[in-house]
């Protein structure tokens, strides 16, 4: 297709700015990338696709002699997708410049109608192929964002809080599929090892439905907690959750299930040989003489 | 997909048995698998070599980088010439051992791991492919 | 041959397991640890598996049946330091280690032991290990 880089190569710059000024019109997000940038883009694939073009064939886009225009929309489709480019357009930057590449075919080739309509038709060919590059490219960029963020949520929604020394709550809000065990576990594990803590109270309140797989999964989380040297206690179960594992048959028999988170602390707290007793004398603030002197 | 990336290492004796776990340990680590993912391939490994040594009367072990899309995968054969296992479905349920201890190694390790696939016949030996993806 | 040693504090045991095992090395430490209880009247066995990277099935059941042997032989047993990932994974391999006590710390693993603080129901103490 010598013919289609060399009518690319000598219009170029005419060809860039009709492009741009199409561009304009429509959708050019000035907000997301600046001029100077945009033609920098259009001056780079421009130059790719003439390259490209000389050697292979403009329908074998998945060949090597296209590897440098397919990487090169590739990165900018994902960077867009990142900055927030919608879909459209990002695949309008390489659909808009049909309308220019086309007129200046037809003008360059108007006495050649063959030739012409071979060129024209492999123009459209080619950047068909190259718009859905980048709409690949940007889905997949997006797909990434929405994993990481997924991830970033699953994190950030188990915290582990320390009640008293060597005594942790994990109040868990939510479902608990086994992706989210997994999580639950190892933040769970890993602040028992740091904090020296011998209880994990896990409360349940947060979590909608108990059936036998979330029952697997908190099971888990207890064998491994135990495996270390450290106890847990399921507080937070509902009256309809009690039904719920007795009807299913669940066999929580090595499990300490407590209704309320306080009667959990207050098990944890007895077990670790502390106790909480009420001074005689009036205390200075309804709520610093509540406590015990911590016995360290 | 592709394959990255092969070696494969001899299972003749006990000490063999630690140089896979090492050796799978650091391929996992280069694939910047985490912690417990690592610990969960090295363990299966474990599991696996061992079975292929004791039962099996000894074999290899092939590792494999896997690519596919955007994710990239660790992928382990285990081959002996054994004298295979007749029952495999006997052989995953857990508890199920022909010898003494607990026989938790084949069931157990399929858990610890994405894909698992095993082909065994008496006579024929026993082949187990296991895959974790990052 | 390497063995793994078994270090004596008043009537307690002490074993540090830092190596990658393989399988010899794991039943000589069973050997060992048996024969020092008998011959020391040992009552308590504390073994740390901080630095263990890896408890397979068989080191799993080598632990469980260290503690019944020495729970035979009138000395109780506790493992100390199981690491996290160590923890998860044996979850998902099946094993429990029932009859097996835990403890964070070679601090904890001892008050244990001495009976310092009142015993932790982990459900072990009175089971029979799984042959």
């Amino acid at each position: 297709m010598d013919q289609l880089a060399e009518i690319i190569s000598s219009n170029e710059d005419k060809i860039r700015a009709e492009w741009i000024r199409d561009m304009a019109k429509t959708v050019q997000r000035s907000d997301l990338i600046s001029k100077v940038e945009l033609d920098e883009q259009c001056r780079t694939l421009l130059a790719a696709v003439v390259s490209a073009v000389k050697t292979s064939e403009p329908t074998e886009i998945s060949s090597d002699g296209w590897t440098e225009t397919r990487e090169f929309l590739q990165s900018i489709a994902a960077s867009r997708a990142r900055q927030g480019f919608s879909l459209v357009e990002v695949a309008t930057f390489v659909l808009s410049l049909k309308r220019p590449l086309f007129s200046v075919i037809q003008k360059t080739l108007a006495s050649d109608q063959p030739k012409m309509s071979d060129a024209l038709w492999a123009a459209t060919e080619l950047l068909d192929r190259l718009a859905l590059v980048t709409t690949e490219a940007h889905m997949t960029a997006k797909e990434e964002m929405i994993l990481r963020q997924q991830q970033e949520i699953l994190e950030l929604s188990t915290p582990v809080v320390k009640l008293w020394d060597g005594i942790l709550a994990l109040p868990i809000i939510g479902t608990l599929d086994s992706a989210r065990t997994q999580v639950v576990m190892e933040n769970l594990l890993q602040t028992v090892v740091a904090t020296n803590s011998k209880f994990a109270i896990i409360d349940i309140t947060g979590v909608p439905t108990v059936d036998t797989l979330v029952a697997q999964h908190l099971l888990k989380t207890i064998t491994a907690a135990r495996l270390m040297g450290a106890e847990c206690i399921i507080s937070g179960v509902r009256p309809q959750i009690a039904q719920t594992i007795v009807h299913l048959g669940i066999n929580l028999e090595d499990v300490i299930t407590k209704a309320k988170l306080s009667d959990a602390f207050a098990l944890a707290l007895s077990r670790s040989g502390r106790t909480v007793t009420r001074l005689a004398t009036a205390p200075v603030s309804p709520i610093s003489g509540l406590f015990a002197k911590r016995e360290e | 997909m592709s394959v990255l990336k092969r070696e494969s290492v001899p299972l003749k004796n006990s000490n063999d048995v630690v140089l896979a776990r090492q050796k799978v340990r650091q391929w996992a680590v280069e694939l910047l698998f985490s912690l417990v993912d690592q610990t969960k391939l090295v363990t299966a490994t474990s599991e696996l070599a061992r079975n292929a040594l004791d039962h099996g009367k000894g074999g290899d072990m092939t590792l494999e980088v896997l690519k596919e899309g955007a994710k990239s995968g660790l992928r382990l054969t285990f081959e002996d010439n054994g004298p295979g296992i007749p029952d495999i479905e006997m052989a995953l349920k857990d508890g199920f051992t022909t010898g003494s201890g607990m026989g938790l190694g084949l069931g157990g390790s399929k858990r610890l791991v994405h894909d698992f696939s095993i082909e065994s016949g008496v006579g024929k030996g026993t082949r187990i492919t296991i895959v974790r993806w990052r | 041959m390497e063995r793994i040693p078994v270090l004596r504090m008043g009537s307690l045991l002490l074993v540090t397991i830092q190596v990658d095992m393989h399988d010899k090395l794991a039943l000589q430490l069973q050997d060992d640890v048996t024969q020092r209880i008998s011959e020391w009247g040992s009552t308590g066995l504390l073994i740390d598996i901080s630095s263990l990277e890896i408890v397979d099935s068989f080191i799993g059941r080598m632990l469980a049946n260290i503690a019944a042997m020495s729970r035979v032989l009138g000395a109780e047993t506790v493992v100390v330091g199981m690491q996290p990932a160590v923890a998860i994974t044996l979850v998902e391999l099946g094993m429990s280690l029932p009859g097996v006590r835990t403890a964070l710390s070679v601090e904890a693993g001892m008050e244990l032991l001495y009976g310092a603080l009142p015993a932790l129901n982990s459900g072990s103490g009175d089971e029979r290990p799984e042959a």
